[in-house]
């Protein structure tokens, strides 16, 4: 294969990937000429969606393939060894010495029974011939590389004493306690609070850099792996499209799935609509002879479908698996969308108001004295970390969490604790879409039961009517009448977030809770959901309580933002003037942790970002 | 409504994932690809068969005198000889298992159908009512299922409702857990709690959302059951509790007969092979559909 990367300034090639092929056990290809170099010290960055087989290529870098899979062709060279070569005994001595992995869920990958100190000194023990105490001085130099505590007492804990980010950082502990020579990272901070994840990548970062490992960072995020990896390939159905610099990668990308797939990430400066990129990804088996993305390319040519592209040299460091990466490279990139066309709420007009609610799990008191309003045809974003409390604020204003005071009122009718007690009315008025897609629709109802359930509870239509109100509410969610007859497990998590808005839309609610409802999803998919409740509040004129844990999102959907912390409300105003200039010391530290296309690229903020992390 | 099947229209990034649903109809038909289920399905057919045709085949009224007592097969005696009294032992056989199927059938029915209320309402409470309904089932349970059966009849007499209502009274707390578990995860999902806010009752939620998703371990549970009331109800005729002490049983005719097992075995191992042979293919089949169930659930679980 084309593998053309012409040299630079370039560390020393540490681990170095040729011709990766992967396929199911019954012979369909599933990863195909992977090919790329990392340098030691060097982070590559490998982004792609649900699919894409990012996680798959990261764990073939171990010499592991999942269930159902084979390594079917290429090597893997760390050093003159080709890892693929090696037999299962001599894997398991290189895993956790020479090579080292970080999973993407801390709490599953870590042994509860097991006290972490015994956790690191297993680590060490076994992959060296000595036992006993010799190792107590190592153990402490990883937890302070780690940035923990390395007194015997902390080592004592068990994980579920400790929070997901210092898990996080055990985790990153164990990867590095014996200096491997390349690390794979499998998206280790998905999951986690912008501050934290702020900790953990810096901590990636110093570390990777302190001890010349090659490191391999998969994620989905881009904003993420633009401010860790010097380097990244964009991989799509199953092959590396688009190999770069970071910066270069995202600013002037080469193909046109990059651009789309940055178009797609919402930005923390100027509030633009968000594009979704049309069709799907074509599964394993399914792909097309051509260019994989061709079906969804706006730029699609007859050529296209010939022969999959070469990934040709378009620069320096830089290369795309595009037959016009030399045109799409003369077009500047766009900034992603128009600038959202917001009408703001209408004054005065209150449709909700939350007054002095307070809000407890048994004897805790999760919500200190939230005080809202939420306008007629406006959005109202909540944003927080976990533990913030927005979901408890959404979860009451629906009536689900029942254990709150104070008062939340329905235009000027006050509501009940909870849904059950609440009057028919304004159980219809106040509609809630669930965070998981996978969790919210009953996997033994179809479709057009499950969107129509409403209508029969509220006795608004039933029948005829009903099937064609579903029909009619199905389309309006981008979504054909004929899916009605199918299953929840039939369909993407795209489209049962789809139907989930269907469900809660068909009654005419006047007011939509939207709780975390992008972040089970990809980024397109996210842009494509956020667009569509954007169209739909517009269309409808509905208000809408949008709680997320991500700031740059709010500035694609939201007029207003409150921001949540410890229970209670420490920032409240206007999305563009909130985020353009935060007054809160916590809004500052929340917007400076979060990373972002923008902010990664431009150096002054880099620095500026890290030094707030050693601060804290 | 459109009737076609259309092409999707969305733009999300994804790809359908396209495993077929499973209900409780497809589940058996995927059961039906193991030969487990399948020897288990007919091993059950059989014997259901015999012992609804039975009655209408057999040579003899249960009763009838064939023979001197204990004749081997032959002649008088017919096919499979006589028993103690010198009855016609295929005769007995195959008027006795009406009753013990029909027994057992309704027993485990009504246990079935009180214990999934009971773990249904149980799980979906979440309070002190859970506390309560379990408790008062592992009291039942602390009984062996024989022990209050035995109590039971020898209280009220050996009446078929009584021992129907035993076995019943039995199943249910057994049930009941198994239903309590698997509606455990379920009433944690989201979508119980999207019908909550919709306002949807509370018999709804457990009719319409709870019950459908535990339906594939209620039917293992089910054909378990089935096979250990077949057992106790074998096993009281056995000790001379039926409700006919003269008619044909399977359980009572291996009672009466056992004494003569060296010189005339039909009398006692007609019944004892039929008794095995419903229970292997209730426990077969049983086994066929959990691991189906297990088998989809870790397909799913890959995804």
């Amino acid at each position: 294969m084309t593998t053309s990367e012409p040299g630079g300034a370039r560390p020393a090639v540490a681990v170095s990937v040729r011709d990766l092929r992967i396929e199911t056990t019954s012979g369909v290809p599933v990863v195909m000429d992977v090919s790329f170099d990392i340098g030691s010290g060097e982070v590559l960055g490998v982004v792609g969606e649900s699919g894409s087989g990012k996680t798959t290529v990261g764990l073939a870098l171990l010499g592991h393939a999942r269930r159902g899979l084979l390594i079917t062709g290429g090597e893997v060279l760390l050093g003159d060894e080709d890892i693929l070569s090696l037999g299962d005994e001599q894997l398991r001595r290189l895993r956790g010495s020479l090579v080292s992995y970080v999973p993407q869920d801390p709490a599953s990958s870590l042994n509860p029974a097991l006290r972490i100190g015994v956790q690191l000194r297993e680590v060490l023990e076994a992959h060296s011939a000595s036992r006993g105490n010799n190792h107590d001085e190592r153990i402490a130099e990883m937890m302070r590389e780690v940035a923990l505590a390395d007194d015997p007492n902390y080592l004592r804990r068990y994980p579920h004493e400790l929070s997901g980010g210092q898990q996080q950082r055990v985790g990153l502990a164990m990867a590095f306690a014996n200096r491997p020579r390349l690390i794979v990272l499998d998206e280790p901070t998905t999951g986690l609070d912008v501050t934290t994840q702020a900790t953990v990548l810096s901590t990636v970062r110093e570390l990777a850099a302190a001890h010349n490992v090659a490191a391999l960072y998969v994620s989905h995020d881009l904003a993420v792996v633009a401010a860790l990896a010097r380097r990244v390939a964009v991989m799509y159905s199953g092959r590396v499209v688009e190999l770069g610099l970071a910066e270069e990668l995202f600013e002037s990308s080469a193909h046109p799935y990059t651009r789309r797939l940055v178009g797609a990430i919402p930005r923390l400066t100027g509030g633009r609509s968000l594009l979704g990129i049309p069709g799907h990804a074509p599964s394993p088996g399914r792909r097309p002879p051509g260019c994989a993305f061709a079906p969804r390319c706006t730029l699609h040519i007859p050529e296209c479908d010939a022969e999959v592209p070469p990934l040709a040299s378009v620069g320096p460091q830089h290369s795309a698996r595009c037959i016009r990466a030399a045109e799409v490279l003369k077009h500047t990139q766009a900034k992603p969308g128009d600038p959202v066309d917001m009408v703001g709420g209408d004054a005065g007009s209150a449709v909700l108001t939350l007054e002095n609610v307070v809000a407890r799990y048994g004897k805790t008191e999760v919500l200190h004295s939230i005080n809202l309003q939420l306008e007629h045809h406006e959005c109202l974003a909540v944003v927080g970390e976990s533990g913030s409390g927005k979901t408890t604020t959404a979860r009451s204003i629906a009536g689900l969490h029942r254990d709150w005071t104070g008062s939340i009122r329905l235009g000027d009718q006050e509501l009940e604790t909870s849904a059950r007690s609440r009057s028919t009315e304004s159980r219809r008025q106040v509609q809630y879409i669930f965070q998981n897609p996978y969790g919210s629709l009953n996997p033994r109802k179809t479709i057009g039961e499950t969107v129509g359930q409403p209508l029969a509870v509220f006795g608004l239509a039933k029948g005829r009517e009903a099937e064609s109100r579903v029909a009619e509410m199905l389309e309006q969610v981008s979504l054909s009448a004929g899916y009605a007859r199918r299953y929840p497990d039939q369909l993407s998590g795209g489209e049962r977030q789809r139907v989930a808005i269907a469900r809660a839309l068909i009654s005419s609610p006047s007011i939509l809770v939207c709780d975390e409802v992008t972040s089970a999803l990809d980024v397109s998919v996210q842009a494509a959901i956020v667009e569509l409740l954007g169209t739909l509040q517009r269309d409808l004129g509905l208000s809408m309580v949008f709680v997320t844990h991500n700031l740059p999102l709010v500035r694609s959907i939201a007029q207003k933002v409150a921001v949540l912390s410890e229970g209670s409300i420490v920032e409240y105003g206007e999305t563009a003037q909130l985020l353009a200039d935060p007054q809160q010391p916590y809004t500052q530290q929340l917007l400076a942790n979060t990373p972002s296309l923008d902010t990664a690229t431009a150096e002054a903020l880099h620095s500026e970002r890290r030094q707030a992390v050693v601060e804290r | 409504m459109s009737q076609t099947e259309n092409p999707p229209v969305v733009d999300d990034g994804e790809e359908t994932i396209s495993t077929p649903p499973v209900r409780s109809t497809a589940l058996v038909a995927r059961a039906m690809r193991l030969w487990r289920t399948r020897i288990g399905a007919f091993l059950v057919l059989l014997l259901v068969v015999v012992a609804i045709v039975g009655p209408f085949i057999a040579p003899h009224t249960a009763t009838y005198f064939a023979a001197i007592p204990n004749s081997p097969p032959g002649g008088d005696a017919g096919i499979l000889g006589t028993d103690y009294l010198g009855q016609d032992v295929l005769s007995r056989f195959l008027y006795g298992g009406r009753g013990i199927l029909i027994m057992a059938a309704v027993s485990t029915a009504i246990g079935v159908f009180f214990g999934v209320a009971i773990g249904l309402v149980a799980a979906y409470a979440r309070n002190a009512l859970d506390d309560v309904l379990m408790r008062s089932m592992d009291v039942i349970m602390a009984f062996p299922q024989i022990m209050l059966a035995l109590v039971a009849v020898s209280l009220v007499g050996a009446q078929a409702w009584v021992i129907i209502v035993a076995i019943a009274l039995t199943t249910a707390p057994r049930v009941a857990r198994v239903a309590r578990g698997a509606a455990q995860p379920v009433v944690e999902r989201d979508f119980v709690e999207a019908t909550e806010s919709m306002g949807v009752s509370r018999f709804r939620i457990i009719t319409g959302e709870l019950l459908p998703n535990i339906l594939g371990p209620m039917m293992v549970e089910s054909s378990l059951r089935l096979t250990y009331s077949i057992g106790v109800i074998a096993a009281l005729a056995f000790l001379g509790l039926s409700p006919d002490p003269n008619g044909a049983n399977w359980g009572t005719m291996i009672q009466q007969n056992e004494i003569a097992l060296s010189t005339q075995p039909w009398g006692a191992l007609a019944p004892i092979i039929a008794i095995a042979l419903l229970t292997m293919g209730t426990g077969l089949f049983g086994d066929g559909i959990a691991r189906t169930a297990a088998g989809i659930d870790r397909e799913r679980g890959e995804e």
